[in-house]
């Protein structure tokens, strides 16, 4: 691939999903997007190049920039959010809707479905505390290729031995073969849809709480500024956005302020009710296994 | 430094499982089945156990029986790490007392993803 390919690249990938690839991704750029080229009977990346210079294959500049954004993802990824929901931002809900006995809840850019899935294991879990209301969660992504695969709910047995407590794999998934599926309940707890954070997400309505981890990183500023912009007007004044163990908002928006003390958790405007309850000896991914 | 004891009867397998532990700050001893296990356990019981089903001698299942029928055998956090990947066997195990369930073929994220979720890292 010529350097003058390469900066192609990366202004198409800019363009169409924000992505920013710094000059020592060639590698990344090379084992991903050979198979693309393969698929589409293209011999070489510079092919593939012309190819969407010449313009109007739509289905394979939407694999170009599927395979240049589908991310590893694991259940239960870094503990901490998933507590922060079970002890945090869920007890603080069913407090104050509680005259609506609705909550909305958003995975924007859900990849393959395993943060989805792992809020609607925290649900049944705490079927108790949860009964009577009506809980949507809603996944996107901006690729098709992934969210199918979401949607299917089937993992292999790597996949589901990383972050996923051993007692709940018996409790929510059926095995299949060499493959594990999540129980059609809580496949029926998520809706998927397909969206692209650089457009607009208005029309999906307020949420009560956001999580968007590990995406706003591969975004340059002006663009996480922008997006962290809109995602404050999808919220209510209380609600809660969530991002990853590595992201802030500081520097790029004073939309939102970080809860003290819960690390990768933010709020447009502090309310008063996020005193932590004491945690329960069962956490939520299943720390409390050890006997 | 934490203790773990790696039960299995392939030495590639307890070689791979040092490799990986070590690495995560565990000081390994090695028992090739499940009655020698059970004899280092009667010496000093580890604070963690990584353990293979299938072994001559003893099988995993009929170790770990036995070791939470011991003396001080509740203290050890046990770790299956298995080739048996049904649920009929893991609930087995479960029952039998184990904390966690790796399926092979494991890999070091896995191990540490398994040893974080029991509270030994």
């Amino acid at each position: 691939m010529t350097p003058t390919e390469f900066e192609f690249l990366k202004k198409f990938l800019k363009t169409r999903s924000g992505l920013v690839l710094s000059n020592d991704k060639q590698y990344l750029v090379e084992s991903r997007l050979l198979p693309v080229a393969r698929t589409a009977k293209l011999e070489t990346l510079s092919a593939l190049v012309q190819s969407l210079q010449r313009g109007g294959n739509r289905s394979m500049e939407e694999n170009v920039v599927e395979a240049m954004t589908t991310n590893e993802s694991f259940f239960f990824r870094d503990k901490t959010p998933f507590e922060h929901f079970k002890d945090t931002m869920l007890p603080h809900l069913l407090e104050s809707r509680a005259r609506t006995r609705a909550i909305k809840v958003w995975c924007a850019a859900c990849s393959t479905g395993q943060e989805p899935y792992s809020l609607s294991i925290v649900l049944k879990e705490e079927a108790a505390r949860v009964a009577g209301w009506r809980i949507r969660i809603l996944g996107t992504d901006l690729s098709n290729e992934v969210l199918d695969k979401a949607k299917a709910g089937i993992y292999s047995q790597f996949e589901v031995q990383r972050g996923l407590p051993i007692q709940l794999l018996l409790k929510y998934f059926e095995q299949k073969g060499d493959v594990w599926q999540i129980n059609p309940g809580l496949r029926a707890m998520v809706e998927w849809r397909k969206l692209n954070l650089l457009e607009s997400f208005s029309h999906l309505g307020e949420f009560d709480i956001v999580f968007c981890r590990n995406v706003l990183i591969y975004f340059d500023q002006p663009t996480k500024t922008e997006i962290l912009d809109r995602l404050a007007k999808s919220l209510p004044e209380d609600g809660y956005l969530v991002l990853g163990a590595a992201e802030t908002v500081v520097g790029l928006t004073e939309a939102f302020k970080p809860v003290p003390g819960k690390r990768g958790l933010f709020q447009k405007k502090q309310v008063a009710n996020t005193t932590t309850r004491p945690v329960p000896a069962r956490m939520v991914a299943g720390a409390g296994l050890t006997r | 430094m934490k203790q773990c004891l790696v039960v299995d009867d392939s030495s590639v397998i307890r070689k791979v499982a040092r490799r990986i532990l070590e690495d995560l700050n565990f000081e390994i001893t090695e028992a090739e089945d499940g009655q020698q296990a059970l004899d280092v356990c009667r010496q000093t019981m580890p604070d963690a156990i990584l353990l293979d089903w299938n072994m001559p001698v003893m099988d995993g299942l009929e170790f770990l029986t036995s070791l939470r029928g011991e003396a001080g055998g509740e203290k050890p956090v046990v770790v299956f790490c298995t080739t048996e990947n049904d649920v009929a066997h893991i609930a087995r195990a479960i029952r039998a007392g184990a904390n966690e369930y790796i399926m092979k073929p494991f890999d070091r994220e896995i191990v540490e993803a398994k040893f974080q979720e029991v509270g030994l890292i």
